[in-house]
Formats: structure tokens, C-alpha cells, sequence
């Protein structure tokens, strides 16, 4: 390994890696708050992933799906066009938007599915925000011929109609729950009931980095892929690993992804962007680390929305996406232990990055992955022009070609 | 490792209930609902009518373990500025019935508030412990230290899905009873109990258990009386919950509690033959 490029710079040999982090706990936070009807349901998940992982059967198949399937490795772009608002830096682009259906939640879906044939259980259940998790759930559910519920928020059904409408061409049965603040918190609410009285059958194929062990680290090293090939890809093109690596955090799946292969490499600045809504101080956001303290939600302790009494405060974001009060519990350990940085980026900064990626570079964002970008612009003007961001596209933006429509009131794309 | 000589008052009040021949009769009813009143003069109406143990529950704003029913009432109750605070006013009123009050919560208020604080505030309340749906003892070692220091009871839950191993810890961690649930599933009114919570009490004692109370889908008087048979005591929450959302006054909440209550009171009398 000695005098591979991008060899981590600096670091003693007796450095502790951060790239082993199995759970339950990540530092002070994750474990398993959950009832204890869950238990023997996420042990069998524990065993079944473990050994998975290292049989090679399943590892070809994975591959074999992420090659013919997904269309991994996905690409990188170089967008000098849109670096040019960013003080001449150089931002290179991780294209998940092009993976099939759309985002990188297929990565994680593929995985757990296959754990779900192996398990024996025939149905699927998932909660989604934006509707992308619902429809790689639904179809990876189509192609292994599963029966498949997803559980969506009603304001996010609304929101996000498109994908409902796509879950459902693709066979599966999207419920709208009509709980709460009727979005994604309470569609994984609704999603852990449905668990609880049908765990026999059905496997919870979570869709991000939270929730109950072994979730946070078995969704991570489904998602690691993304900083895999990044890492190597940028390395090839730039001669260098990147100054900083950008991504957008609502439960954290696309950035834990991109992160992890950076983790040992303590030159590499690691940035989540938060939604940040109509702005943090006005409390309409859904920054969980930026503006949240510790508590536990949907069965791991993490950064929190949450009033005095520890009820769960309402987020706020315009992307359905991340509009979630919680976050990933080794998103939670990261930024405590400061190998990462989560800073907010609101509504109006997004869409900006939208609209700017869309004229300068011809690619249309999942309006998620529009936080990252406002991010990395002022990630690059921090930089300056010798710097590099490598950005974490997640997800394209069809699904909010509507949203989008509202937002630049139309007709607006006549005046420029 | 208890540094509490006090016997739990939960548990002595079921040992003497099962002298009695029969199985203890335990309400449950979300602080808060219809009002912080209104929830404490339903306690006591049950307590009158028959219900041995109170179960007031802590609203919560994500209740994963409760259905339709329950989750209605604690949104009203959240919605009607129900504050942690509230849950001690009410345990200090209900517990004046005589009757021990268990708080039943989720962990998340508690650590907001601080387990250490939790604990002491509960015993000035006169609360003899809590139920914990979403905590397992793995998780719970403040608040087993603050329980033992306090005398609190702590009571976990078991499920059908509970490995032998899983039951010896969880029987091991509980002091007053241990929460057989009867189902795999939430809160909420079913037609049948199944017959794995028969089975479930068995293997919980198997594993050391003295006191097994079965909660989750018992709403009617025979089915009290099935689960009477074979269980210390038996715990409902939808059906007290659904006589107040149902009731068109306060007149008729009394009314259709006495009615409720006395049903399924009959009922846990009626179990053992």
C-alpha cells in the first residue's frame, strides 16, 4: 500500500482509523432504543449482514447488480462553469443523480434486499420523504418480485407527487400517513408499527443511516461505494485527493457514502450541508446538528430536534428529502469528535444552486443535492482557486421539476 | 447491586391481589387527556369502579408503540400543552386514591429531563416506578443505578419474539413486574389475545419471573378473564381511552368508564376456575 497516491498525508502509522466504526454506538451515540418486540428481528439482520459480507456469492451479486443494474461506477463531472461562482475553485461532481432511479438510494436498497431473500421474508416496507428511497425500494421490490408498502408523509405525497405516482406504476402500495407533522418522521413511525406486527415476514428496508444497530452501519457500507470510486476517480483525474468533500445531510445516507473512504485522510476537510429552511434562527429548519442537542429518536441517540420536554420539534426544508429532525448517529460522532463539519444551508441558498446548475452545466439537482452545491460554492471561494470540492450529486432533479416550477414563479426563466 | 431494602409497592399490591384468587386489573390512561383534569378525575372514576394500578402514560410526540387509538388522545393531550410537568401533578393526585401509579414513557422525555432529576421528581409525586416501551435494559443502565437508588420500579417489556437469553436479562432487570406483551404488535383493541401470550407468561417465569402482567389488545371482559387465568394481572389502554373519546360529556366519559371498568374488573375475577 505504501506510495499509493492519496496515501493519507501526515498521519502517524499509529493514527486510529476511523473507517471500522461497526456500531452500536459511535462514540456516544447510536445503540438501540427500540422495543424489545424489534430485537430479535435487528439480531437476525446483524447476523445475516455479517456473514453476508463476507461471503463471496453475495458480494459478486451485489456487483453484479451495481454493473448491469444501477450502472455503477457512476461518473464524475468536472463543472468549471459552475466553479466559476465559486471564486475559480475546481468542483467535481459525483454523479449519483445517474444512477437508476435516479439517486444514490439504490445502492442501499439493492444490499438490503438481497439480506431480505436471505432472511426468507417476502415483503417490504420503507418509509420515504422526497419518494426516492420509496421508489428504489419499489423496485428493487419489482425485480427480486416482492410485495412492497411504503409509508410516505401525506404533505410529502403532495410534494412530491411524481414519485408517488412512480411507486406506484412499479407495483408498489404507498400509504400516506396522516400522523404527526405528516412527514418523513412520522412515516418511519408509521413504518416501525407495521415492523413490530409483521416482523415474521417483512423486512424495514430503512433508507438511511439511522435508526436502530445495526441500520447506521450496514446502510453506510452499502453506501461506501460512493466515496470508493470518487476518492480513486479524482485521484485520476486531479493527481490529488480533494480539499474538501462536500454532501447534503438530512438523515445523512449520500454523505456518511461519500465521507467513509475519507475518513483516514485528515487533509480532506468533510462538509454537511444541513437544510437550514427559512433560516436557523427563525427555527423553521431541519439543521439537527447545526441547531438540535442529543436525544434519541426512532431507536438511536443522535442530534435532535426537540423542545424542552424532548418532544420532537417539526422540521422545516423545502426538500422533502431532508426535511427530518434527526440524523444519522455517526454524523452525530463526526462532527463531536470534529472530523467533520455540518453548517446550514436555507431555502433560498438551494435553490439558487438549483437554478445556477441547471444554466451553467446543463444538469437539473434533486433539490437535496442543491444544498450540497451552494455548500461547495462557498466551500470554493473559501478555497480559492487552487482549491478542490468533490460534491456528492445524489439525486436529479425531475421529481422536483413542479417544486422548482412554484419556487422561480414560472415564468421567471423568461427574464435572464 | 439495589441499595433499596423497600419491597415494591407494585409488586406487594399484586402478590396480595394474587392471594386474592384472581389477577389485578391495571388502567391505562395518557396525562393530558381530555385535559389535565379531566385525565385525573378519569383515574380516580376507574379506580372507584374497580382498576388496582394505574398506568398514566407521558405524552409523547412519537408513540412507535402505540396505535390509532392511544396515538389520538396523546396528540389532543400534546396539542392541549400537556407538559411533562403534568404527569408528576397527576401521579401526585392519582396516587392519593391509594392505587400505585406506574408512569408509563418513552425514554426520550426522560433523558431531556435528566434521568437523575426524573427519578427523585418521581418519588416526591408519589409514583412507584415506570414502564418503558422503548427502552431495554441493555440501554438502561442510568436509569437502573437511579431506580435502585430511589426504590423506583422499573418495569421492561418481554415480547413473542424474546430469545430465552432475552428473557433471563430482561426478568433480571425488572423490578414490580415484568410487561408481557401479548402480541406482536401496538397498542389497540384486537378481537382475539393470541395464544402466544399464554405462552409468553409461561417462559417469562420460566426465566425467573415472579410477576407477569400481559398488556397490548385486551379490551373486553372475557378476554380479561382469558388472560386472568394464566397472568398476575392484566393491563388495558384502548378501551378506557376509546370511553373518553367517545363520550359526549363528562357525565358520559364517568358513565361508560364505571361500565368499562366494572366489565372487565368482572373479568379478572372471573379467570381463575
Amino acid at each position: 500500500m505504501t506510495g499509493e497516491p492519496g496515501q493519507p498525508r501526515g498521519t502517524s502509522r499509529t493514527a486510529r482509523s476511523l473507517r471500522h466504526e461497526e456500531g452500536p454506538y459511535f462514540g456516544d451515540f447510536g445503540g438501540r432504543f427500540v422495543p424489545e418486540a424489534l430485537i430479535a428481528a435487528l439480531d437476525e439482520l446483524e447476523t445475516t449482514y455479517r456473514k453476508a459480507i463476507v461471503d463471496p456469492e453475495f458480494i459478486d451479486e451485489l456487483d453484479r447488480l451495481h454493473r448491469t443494474y444501477t450502472g455503477r461506477p457512476s461518473i464524475i463531472t468536472e463543472v468549471p462553469r459552475f466553479a466559476a461562482h465559486a471564486g475559480g475553485a475546481r468542483i467535481i461532481l459525483k454523479r449519483e443523480d445517474l444512477n437508476h432511479t435516479g439517486s444514490h438510494k439504490i445502492n442501499n436498497v439493492l444490499g438490503q434486499v438481497l439480506l431480505t431473500q436471505r432472511m426468507g421474508k417476502t415483503r417490504l416496507i420503507a418509509e420515504t420523504g422526497a419518494g426516492q428511497h420509496g421508489v428504489a425500494t419499489a423496485t428493487a421490490a419489482a425485480l427480486m418480485g416482492m410485495e412492497c408498502v411504503v409509508y410516505m408523509g401525506e404533505e410529502d405525497t403532495r410534494r412530491q407527487s411524481l414519485n408517488v405516482a412512480r411507486m406506484q406504476l412499479l407495483g408498489a402500495e404507498v400509504i400516506p400517513v396522516m400522523t404527526g407533522s405528516r412527514t418523513l418522521k412520522d412515516a418511519i413511525n408509521e413504518a416501525l408499527r407495521d415492523w413490530v406486527a409483521n416482523v415474521d415476514t417483512t423486512h424495514y428496508l430503512l433508507g438511511t443511516v439511522a435508526g436502530p444497530h445495526p441500520f447506521p452501519a450496514m446502510v453506510r457500507d452499502f453506501h461506501s461505494i460512493i466515496g470508493r470510486e470518487a476518492r480513486q476517480q479524482v485521484l485520476d483525474l486531479t493527481g490529488r485527493l480533494p480539499d474538501v468533500v462536500a454532501a447534503c445531510v438530512g438523515g445523512g445516507s449520500n454523505a456518511i457514502g461519500i465521507f467513509h473512504a475519507f475518513l483516514d485522510d485528515p487533509d480532506v476537510r468533510l462538509l454537511g450541508l444541513e437544510a437550514g429552511g427559512d433560516g436557523v434562527e427563525t427555527g423553521r429548519h431541519a439543521a439537527s446538528i447545526t441547531g438540535g442537542v442529543p436525544g434519541v429518536l426512532h431507536g438511536a441517540r443522535s442530534f435532535l430536534l426537540q423542545d424542552e420536554d424532548g418532544q420532537t420539534i417539526e422540521s422545516h426544508s423545502i426538500s422533502a428529502g431532508l426535511d427530518y429532525p434527526g440524523v444519522g448517529p455517526e454524523h452525530s460522532w463526526l462532527a463531536s469528535i470534529g472530523r467533520a463539519e455540518y453548517r446550514p444551508v436555507n431555502d433560498v441558498e438551494a435553490m439558487e444552486a438549483f437554478r445556477l446548475l441547471c444554466r451553467t452545466e446543463g444538469i437539473m439537482p434533486a433539490i437535496e443535492s442543491a444544498h450540497a452545491l451552494a455548500g461547495a460554492l462557498v466551500a470554493g471561494r473559501e478555497l480559492g482557486p487552487d482549491g478542490i470540492v468533490l460534491v456528492n450529486l445524489s439525486g436529479r432533479g425531475d421529481k422536483d421539476v413542479e417544486t422548482a416550477a412554484r419556487w422561480f414563479k414560472l415564468a421567471d426563466g423568461a427574464t435572464s | 447491586m439495589s441499595v433499596t431494602a423497600a419491597p415494591s409497592r407494585v409488586a406487594s399490591r399484586l402478590a396480595e391481589i394474587r392471594g386474592e384468587g384472581r389477577a389485578a386489573l391495571i388502567g391505562y390512561l395518557p396525562v393530558g387527556f381530555p385535559d389535565l383534569a379531566g385525565c385525573i378525575a378519569a383515574a380516580r372514576v376507574m379506580v372507584d369502579a374497580g382498576v388496582d394500578i394505574l398506568e398514566l402514560g407521558l405524552p409523547y410526540s412519537d408513540p412507535v408503540m402505540d396505535g390509532p387509538v392511544i396515538q389520538r388522545a396523546v396528540t389532543a393531550a400534546l396539542a392541549g400543552g400537556t407538559r411533562v410537568r403534568d404527569t408528576f401533578t397527576a401521579a401526585r393526585e392519582v396516587t392519593a386514591t391509594g392505587a400505585p401509579v406506574l408512569v408509563m414513557t418513552y425514554w426520550n422525555p426522560v433523558l431531556r429531563y435528566g434521568v437523575g432529576a426524573f427519578a427523585p421528581d418521581l418519588v416526591e409525586a408519589g409514583a412507584a416506578g415506570l414502564i418503558t416501551p422503548d427502552l431495554i435494559p441493555d440501554e438502561a443502565g442510568e436509569w437502573i443505578e437511579a431506580s435502585d437508588r430511589y426504590g423506583l420500579d422499573r418495569v421492561f417489556l418481554v415480547a413473542p419474539s424474546s430469545t430465552p437469553e432475552r428473557l433471563a436479562r430482561t426478568v433480571a432487570a425488572s423490578r414490580g413486574f415484568v410487561y408481557a406483551a401479548s402480541t406482536m404488535g401496538v397498542t389497540g383493541e384486537r378481537t382475539t389475545v393470541g395464544a402466544q401470550a399464554e405462552r409468553l407468561v409461561r417462559d417469562t417465569r420460566a426465566a425467573g419471573a415472579d410477576l407477569v402482567c400481559v398488556g397490548l389488545g385486551v379490551s373486553t371482559g372475557a378476554q380479561a378473564a382469558e388472560v386472568a387465568r394464566y397472568a398476575d394481572g392484566v393491563i388495558v389502554g384502548s378501551a378506557f381511552v376509546r370511553a373518553l373519546l367517545d363520550a359526549a360529556s363528562p357525565a358520559d366519559a364517568e358513565a361508560r368508564l364505571t361500565a368499562v371498568t366494572e366489565e372487565l374488573a368482572a373479568g379478572v375475577r372471573g379467570g381463575k376456575s
